[in-house]
């Protein structure tokens, strides 16, 4: 054999294939779904759910026994990493995941909507979200965040007959594709000046003294806007309302929360990694951006009659919440890793806690077939074990102890507060005042439902599936486990990207 | 001391509570009686394990912390899990546990509109464990957390079972709170940085802030954030607009609790926290801490004489009386602090008893209006009497507790510790004192009003006016018996309390010069204030005011 070309020959990268498990199983089972509908076509779509959930849960196996080994793993020259932050990001995607199967299940077969291609979308979104927290490098990050996003435009659109969720279905799309259109052109940027894609060979170089040119500036600007519109972070979030509201509701559950995590781990990974050596760009900008979220989302959020929009901008001010300790995390790598773990713990009981908000929203419109405010006076007396769960669940927003939230917001006031930066100082106030805001509107549904009376005066009780039984228990234990022994959640948070990137 | 409460006695007096309350869910709503019962069997067993604190606390070491429990909790922010009693803490985790049987007992047959006894009864035990704990917390992110628990309750208790005007009350109430809590988080937070504690705990807080030398300004910030989460609950002017609304709206029993005990976590706040944390700051905001207590003390009472609504007024007696409360612990001796902590005992029991009564009258006369009512003493005369009993005792005449938490914090402001103004703490102190003649004037005029004269005609012949039931007298005769003793021997709270505000207050001390101890010696009143004993004490007086 001629030795030329065997030298050009494609080698196979060595692959550590204990670290792709997790993505394998979840391929195979998304494989196995759509196969499954084109061989026993309509025998099969009542377990296809079923079906989906169970790889869901599946998948979190080879992940439990890559923590067990607990070893760092770095596959593809350091494009793809599993460490503790991605195995916590990963079962957070699943996790997430099942509970929006579970709230699905009913949702998607009732309205008479495609059941199979439904999961398959969703499986192939997680999918992405997966390997978004182990991505390192700026074509994986942008092939995982294509994975994830290309599937949600079309289940935002899933409900074809009714304008709305098609208007949503476009908005979605066309924002989504001009945000990563921006994001590419940072990339881009980012690209020319360190010469390579890999995250940490971008931070070698944005660290040294290329790095203090106007282009990486231009470079970081660009890439954190981009994916302020994946977090729907103020002033990008302005198609956050609309697309929650058109979309069906469990896509809705899934848009604020799954993606919205995989466009901070996206975001964490990036400024932890690539950017950290320019702290005196994406502080400021942070900070803005934390700023405007949660004061624009609050006061946009308590003008709001309809339960969806009103989530939606609680969702921009949780997002502001969220992204709030990244505003001094360039102050010292103690402080960098505390706000990392900060974000992520908020990220992991955001997740319960709004899920479960949503599976209280996807339940009650079951029976009053509207998600107005209005719609929900007097639940208590007809719906009381509705009522103690949703309440928890607005409380644990609003961040009042002894529910989850109160831990998530105490991890980012303490971030903020010992970072010793006045700004830090001054934005913990900001975040200080905006908790109290967005209480009046949690408080004042909740007590719509307490203290009202019922509309109609129809008593009638509300038909709640096993499923959705399921899922507002396990969003319940979970917001009130975290809330009341944080030490649960904090264990697994605890991680650190700033060791890797240097 | 070696003894079954070591470990797990306070544990139990915390969460009992939520014990009972779970094992209520557990029952359908229909069972009322059993609801009721075991709503009272709960409260009564919590209150029995609180006796045995008091029983085996040793009242000769007050001052340090009885039936530590120290368990881990949060480690990855190094929170831990510590309760502790000592003398600050007993009498107002006793009184605690005295008012929610009394609460359970007095609403045994008449729960407020739309009734459904076992969410009622539910928040009450729920409501029981986070005043529990806050008393017991010594932890700053524990006592924070107890501190938010008992929001949720109260806003519900509001909101569902309150008056006309509830919606609005409720969310004052709640959001008024929380933004002080926010901040005093913030607070928390930012003196857990710059003190480079290891971890919440108190005691470690208190030695942190000396050892590490945190900057006066960063001191007075930190303070100035605990004032307002503090501040906002006891509640001061000018932050108190939301408790005329949340009393009046709220059912009698959430007032009751609300004037008894959530009150008090304010002032505790500041005695237990505020002040031995950060004694320096303290001493920079006592004048100003002074001042809103004094336009507390003359507002609250203005306030009171406008007030058409009984309850209402009531509720602005309490901005008042808490002015008295604050106007003791702003002089930050332990002389006014003393007076403070009785001035929250005797609060907590006079007012409530006086919501009590509110409550009993307008379920029979349907109104508050003072000026629709009247001849209470002739229709129901052992009421009249009681009511007129919780009016003296409310404007402090000496024999009653009123007294004991009102005069000596007047007094305690002629002579505060050193740094604080000595001339604008004795003009506080005058201004203090016309307040207690307001008092007795709109106390005096209430009673005349609602209780002397004849019936007027709409109710002359309701014979839904009787006089003093059973379940009422139950749950009353402790309170007044309670108001009747600490009136008559007060060293039942004085004792307890003594050496453990010593002891808090010692940081404060260390910092300070010698003092005379001629005008200390004059100014005890009572043996109890030994203030000749301590050598701390300074007064600037002796060179400025002459």
């Amino acid at each position: 054999m001629d030795p030329g070309l065997l030298a050009l020959a494609f080698e196979r990268p060595a692959i550590d294939w204990h670290a792709v498990a997790p993505e394998i199983v979840l391929l195979s089972m998304g494989c196995l779904i759509t196969l499954l509908d084109i061989v026993f076509l309509d025998r099969i779509r009542p377990y296809t759910a079923a079906l989906a959930g169970l790889g869901l849960l599946a998948t979190t196996i080879p992940i439990l026994t890559l923590a067990v080994d607990g070893t760092d793993r770095v596959l593809f020259g350091g494009a793809y990493v599993v460490d503790d932050f991605a195995l916590v990001m990963k079962v957070v995607f699943l996790l997430a995941g099942y509970l929006v199967v579970l709230m699905s299940t009913n949702y998607v077969a009732e309205g008479d909507y495609w059941e199979n291609e439904y999961y398959g979308l969703l499986l192939a979104s997680v999918m992405g979200m997966v390997m978004m927290a182990s991505s390192r490098d700026l074509i994986s990050v942008f092939v995982a965040l294509e994975l994830l996003s290309i599937p949600a435009y079309l289940m935002v659109a899933w409900r074809k007959r009714d304008p709305r969720s098609n208007e949503a279905g476009l908005k979605y799309y066309l924002m989504g594709v001009f945000a990563s259109a921006v994001m590419l052109y940072g990339m881009s940027l980012l690209f020319g000046v360190s010469g390579t894609t890999l995250l940490a060979g971008i931070g070698e170089a944005v660290g040294s003294d290329a790095g203090s040119v106007a282009a990486v500036t231009l470079g970081i600007v660009f890439v954190v806007a981009g994916f302020g519109f994946k977090v729907s972070a103020a002033p990008f979030h302005t198609w956050a309302p609309d697309v929650y509201e058109g979309a069906p509701t469990p896509v809705t559950a899934f848009l604020s929360v799954a993606s919205k995590t995989a466009g901070f781990v996206a975001l964490l990974a990036l400024v932890f990694v690539g950017f950290y050596g320019r702290a005196d760009v994406w502080e400021p900008l942070v900070w803005v951006l934390s700023a405007a979220s949660m004061t624009v989302g609050n006061l946009v959020a308590l003008r709001q009659t309809n339960m969806v929009r009103l989530m939606a901008y609680s969702g921009v001010a949780q997002t502001g919440f969220m992204i709030a300790p990244l505003a001094v995390a360039g102050h010292s790598v103690a402080t960098g890793d505390q706000a990392l773990s900060a974000t992520v713990t908020y990220l992991a009981i955001y997740a319960a806690m709004n899920l479960g908000a949503f599976a209280v929203v996807i339940t009650l419109a079951r029976r009053t077939g509207s998600a107005e405010i209005s719609s929900y006076a007097g639940a208590f007396h007809y719906a009381p074990g509705l009522t103690l769960a949703m309440t928890a669940f607005l409380f644990s927003l609003a961040g009042i102890p002894p529910l989850g939230g109160w831990f998530a917001k105490f991890e980012v006031f303490r971030v903020l507060a010992t970072a010793g930066e006045p700004w830090g100082y001054v934005l913990a106030v900001v975040a200080a005042v905006n908790s109290v805001i967005a209480l009046f509107y949690y408080a004042a549904i909740a007590r719509r439902m307490w203290a009202e009376d019922v509309p109609d005066g129809d008593l009638s009780p509300v038909s709640v599936t096993p499923s959705l039984v399921s899922a507002l228990a396990l969003c319940g234990i979970v917001t009130l486990a975290f809330g009341v022994a944080p030490q649960a959640v904090a264990r697994f948070t605890n991680v650190s990207l700033l060791a890797l990137g240097g | 001391m070696e003894n079954l409460l070591d470990g797990w006695g306070l544990t139990m007096a915390t969460f009992s509570p939520l014990l009972g309350a779970a094992v209520m869910l557990l029952i359908p709503k229909e069972r009322e009686d059993r609801h009721r019962l075991i709503a009272l069997v709960t409260s009564l067993w919590v209150a029995f394990v609180s006796l045995l604190v008091l029983i085996w606390f040793d009242l000769g070491a007050t001052d340090r912390l009885h039936f530590v429990v120290d368990k881990s909790w949060i480690e990855a922010i190094h929170s831990r899990y510590v309760l502790g009693v000592d003398g600050i803490s007993l009498p107002l985790l006793l009184l605690t546990v005295l008012i929610v049987p009394l609460c359970i007992v007095y609403s045994w047959n008449h729960f407020p509109e739309p009734r459904n006894p076992r969410a009622f009864l539910i928040l009450i035990l729920v409501l029981e464990t986070g005043m529990i704990g806050t008393f017991l917390a010594q932890d700053l992110v524990l006592f924070f957390v107890f501190f938010e628990v008992v929001l949720l309750p109260m806003f519900f208790m509001i909101a569902v079972w309150g008056g006309p005007n509830r919606r609005y009350a409720s969310m004052k109430f709640f959001l008024f709170t929380l933004f002080g809590s926010a901040l005093m988080l913030v607070s928390f937070l930012a003196l857990f940085f710059l003190t480079g504690a290891e971890s919440f705990v108190f005691s470690e807080m208190a030695d942190n802030v000396v050892a590490n030398a945190v900057s006066h300004t960063a001191q007075l910030w930190i303070f100035g954030g605990m004032f307002l989460g503090f501040g906002i609950k006891v509640p001061m002017f000018p932050f108190h607009t939301w408790l005329p609304d949340a009393h009046t709206e709220a059912p009698t029993v959430g007032s009751v609790i609300l004037a008894a005990v959530l009150l008090k976590l304010g002032t505790y706040g500041f005695i237990r926290i505020a002040i031995p944390i950060l004694p320096d700051a303290a001493v920079g905001w006592a004048p100003w801490i002074g001042l809103l207590a004094v336009i507390g003390i003359i507002y609250g009472a203005l306030g009171c004489l406008a007030q058409t609504d009984m309850k209402r007024l009531i509720a602005f007696s309490s901005v008042a009386h808490m002015g008295f409360v604050m106007l003791g612990i702003a002089t930050l001796t332990d002389f006014g602090i003393n007076a403070a902590i009785m001035g929250m005992v005797a609060h907590g029991l006079i007012t409530g008893m006086l919501f009590f009564l509110a409550g009993s009258v307008k379920e029979r006369y349907h109104t508050l209006e003072i000026s629709r009512l009247g001849g209470l003493l002739v229709q129901a005369p052992r009421m009249g009497w009681i009511f007129g009993f919780c009016a003296m005792a409310s404007l402090g005449l000496p024999g009653l507790a009123g007294f004991w938490g009102e005069f000596p914090a007047i007094l305690s402001a002629y002579n505060p510790a050193n740094g604080v103004p000595v001339e604008t703490f004795r003009t506080f102190m005058v201004v203090a004192a016309l307040g207690t003649v307001l008092a007795a004037g709109y106390l005096l005029w209430l009673l005349q009003r609602s209780a002397f004269g004849n019936p007027p005609d709409e109710f002359a012949n309701d014979p839904n006016i009787v006089d003093t039931t059973r379940t009422e007298w139950i749950a009353w005769a402790p309170m007044l018996a309670l108001i009747l003793a600490i009136g008559i021997y007060p060293n039942l709270v004085f004792g307890i309390t003594d050496d453990a505000v010593d002891a808090s207050l010692a940081p404060c001390l260390t910092v300070e010069a010698p003092l005379d101890h001629d005008l200390a010696e004059t100014l005890a009143c009572s043996e109890v204030y030994d203030l000749g004993g301590q050598d701390h004490h300074s007064h600037d007086h002796t060179a400025t005011g002459g």
